[in-house]
């Protein structure tokens, strides 16, 4: 196993490497003095000087390399530009906004993980019954619904109609709270704060934002996790060592939570990394179409208005975050999985 | 198994039938999209026929049986060409997109070493930034229109195939025949075209099938952020994207815009939902693990 995760280790420079090699790129594919503003610290330089001066200062007709090794140095250092969406620096700006989405990319995970899974099961063990058909079209329908076309019926039915789940991150009056200065931010996510801090008033009005984006966000994952962990039961339910335990007598119930079931899962953990990917997709969508301000609305915001700092700068962001999640995803998948463990 | 054999179980496959069944649908929609739906400048079908210039949404109605959206665009004349729309953008992307994946996964596959550790640690850096992400960057950078659409998602779309692909071909290389060709001394481009891929090309093209969707959707959504097609543009992507201020409706009468939502949205959904149908039954057919 350690050679696996030396191996994984190694190369996470080289794919860091290409990342930003690939980002750079498309950004040397703006011209110079549209690319001026992934470069300048504030807005106010672009008043006092003359943009071809600013052009040759930061060297924007210099050759590919010697761009390449300036701008890396400045990323390094974090620092992305200015952004105009934010009207402040592009770090600033995606640090202030990352809590946020945190908490809701947390927070749909569990349903998504817990229903999507025990779905699965359930569907495996029904296999080819009408249960079964009803959660395979539950879950084909599910993954054929474009994520912005559910979000704007969610917010069309539990918020137009209903009055339940207000878009936004908090109310007016939660955000009074937590910017008064007995309300302790220690995670600058909500719900913990507000636990934290014993507030359950806020902690209410933060789950009642979250839940809509966290239905329209999970119903593809689920759709996704069930499809996947339905096959690999039933791959697994065929095997000798389950057709063993239950000729030795073993009551069915057990033969599926001890012998099944955990085996079933490893390939579900292969997954994972690629749900990510689609998570942190659906996040952009999601957080815009109910005027959540995370990272996705603002990147959403930021592409609209060709604000190049800040899409750029989040793209490498996005692309870090992913290499991080997915290198702890083999990870842990190693740990999980014995033939991999014990080589 | 044979590719009729394959065929004949989808048609017998219900499930996979109602797919096949609603593709056809939309096929038909396409071709007689000029007469279903005239366009009033033939040089530019695409562009949705305005029928005024005031905001809100109108109901459906004799001359608009699908209603007018945000701007008086007219829906079911956005409806038919999207169709078409959805085709061209699904067909071309997921062609090219599948051809790169194919050449890349098969040269590194068969030669192996070198050349398949750097392409494949290229194919991990164009994985490593979520699709949706990076087609919205690549977009904004080249600017709105269907044709940069297109180029972002064949950019980074040919990962998944690339990685199927070779996993195909280790397979198949390890394979007598392959050795038998070689040994004949057929040169490499004689085997791979005549026994590699012809022999791993099945999976590849269910797994083209499977992707049409998602592709669909990716534009789509492109379009609904506002960084795809142009405005008026007869996609259904932007056309949900005009219900957006609208679909809180009115004070007392939360539903009054549904039609611009619900529409284009049972549009896009059922277009996906034909080719997810029809890759899930290719895949249990072709499957033997699910074979009893």
């Amino acid at each position: 196993m350690m050679s696996y995760i030396a191996r994984r280790l190694l190369i996470l420079p080289v794919i860091l490497f290409g990342v930003s090699l690939l980002v750079f790129s498309m950004l040397m594919l703006i011209g110079p003095y549209k690319r001026l503003s992934t470069y300048i610290k504030s807005p106010a330089e672009l008043k006092t000087a003359n943009l071809d001066t600013l052009v040759d200062k930061y060297g924007l007709n210099d050759p590919f390399y010697v761009q390449y090794s300036r701008w890396i140095k400045g990323v390094l250092q974090g620092d992305f530009g200015w952004s105009e969406t934010a009207g402040q620096p592009v770090s600033k700006a995606i640090l202030s906004r990352f809590p946020a989405t945190l908490e809701l990319a947390l927070l749909a995970l569990i349903p998504v993980i817990m229903g999507g899974i025990n779905l699965g099961v359930f569907s495996a063990v029904h296999h080819n019954d009408p249960w079964d058909h009803i959660t395979r079209v539950f879950s084909i329908v599910g993954w054929s619904i474009p994520t912005f076309v559910f979000g704007l019926v969610v917010l069309m039915i539990f918020y137009g109609v209903l009055g339940w789940f207000p878009p936004g991150r908090l109310s007016v009056w939660a955000e009074d709270i937590i910017r008064s200065g007995e309300f302790i931010q220690y995670t600058h996510l909500n719900v913990i704060d507000g636990l934290l801090n014993g507030n359950l008033r806020v902690v209410g009005d933060a789950l009642r934002h979250l839940i809509a984006p966290v239905i329209s966000i999970s119903i593809l994952w689920w759709a996704y996790i069930l499809r996947i962990t339905r096959s690999s039961m039933l791959e697994t339910l065929r095997k000798d060592y389950i057709r063993t335990a239950r000729s030795k007598g073993v009551k069915e119930k057990l033969v599926i939570k001890k012998h099944a079931r955990k085996n079933a899962l490893i390939p579900v953990v292969t997954v994972a990394g690629f749900m990510v990917l689609g998570l942190l997709g659906g996040l952009v969508i999601t957080e815009t179409i109910f005027g959540y301000q995370g990272l996705g609305k603002f990147f959403a915001s930021a592409a609209s208005q060709l604000d190049y700092a800040a899409v750029l700068g989040l793209a490498l962001y996005f692309g870090f975050l992913l290499i991080i999640i997915n290198l702890c995803v083999d990870v842990s998948y190693a740990i999980i999985d014995p033939r991999i463990r014990l080589e | 198994m044979e590719w009729q054999e394959v065929l004949l179980k989808l048609i017998k496959n219900k499930i996979s039938l109602f797919g096949i069944g609603i593709i056809i649908f939309f096929v038909i929609i396409s071709i007689s999209a000029p007469w279903l739906a005239p366009p009033a400048d033939p040089d530019d079908p695409y562009m949705i026929p305005r029928a005024g210039w005031s905001i809100q949404p109108k109901p459906p109605s004799e001359d608009h049986i699908f209603g007018t959206s945000e701007g008086q665009y007219d829906i079911f004349y956005g409806i038919i060409w999207g169709a078409r729309t959805a085709f061209r953008v699904g067909l071309i992307v997921v062609g090219i997109s599948t051809l790169i994946g194919i050449l890349i996964g098969t040269i590194a596959g068969f030669y192996g070493g070198v050349i398949d550790e750097i392409l494949m640690r290229i194919t991990d850096v164009f994985l490593s930034m979520p699709f949706l992400v990076a087609a919205i960057v690549l977009t904004t950078i080249l600017g709105k229109g269907l044709d940069n659409v297109m180029i972002a998602l064949v950019t980074f779309g040919w990962m998944g195939t690339a990685r199927l692909m070779r996993s195909q071909v280790l397979e198949i290389k390890a394979e007598e025949f392959i050795q038998a060709a070689e040994a004949l001394g057929a040169n490499d481009i004689r085997i791979i075209m005549k026994h590699v891929i012809l022999n791993t090309i099945f999976p590849v093209v269910i797994n083209a099938s499977m992707r049409m969707g998602s592709i669909v959707i990716t534009a789509s959504s492109l379009s609904f952020l506002g960084v795809g097609a142009p405005t008026g543009y007869a996609d259904w992507g932007q056309m949900i994207s005009f219900s957006r201020n609208w679909i809180l409706g009115s004070q007392g009468n939360a539903l009054q815009f549904w039609y611009t939502v619900l529409i284009p949205g049972l549009a896009i959904t059922f277009f996906c939902l034909s080719w997810n149908l029809v890759g899930d039954a290719f895949r249990d057919i072709l499957d033997p693990k699910l074979q009893n």
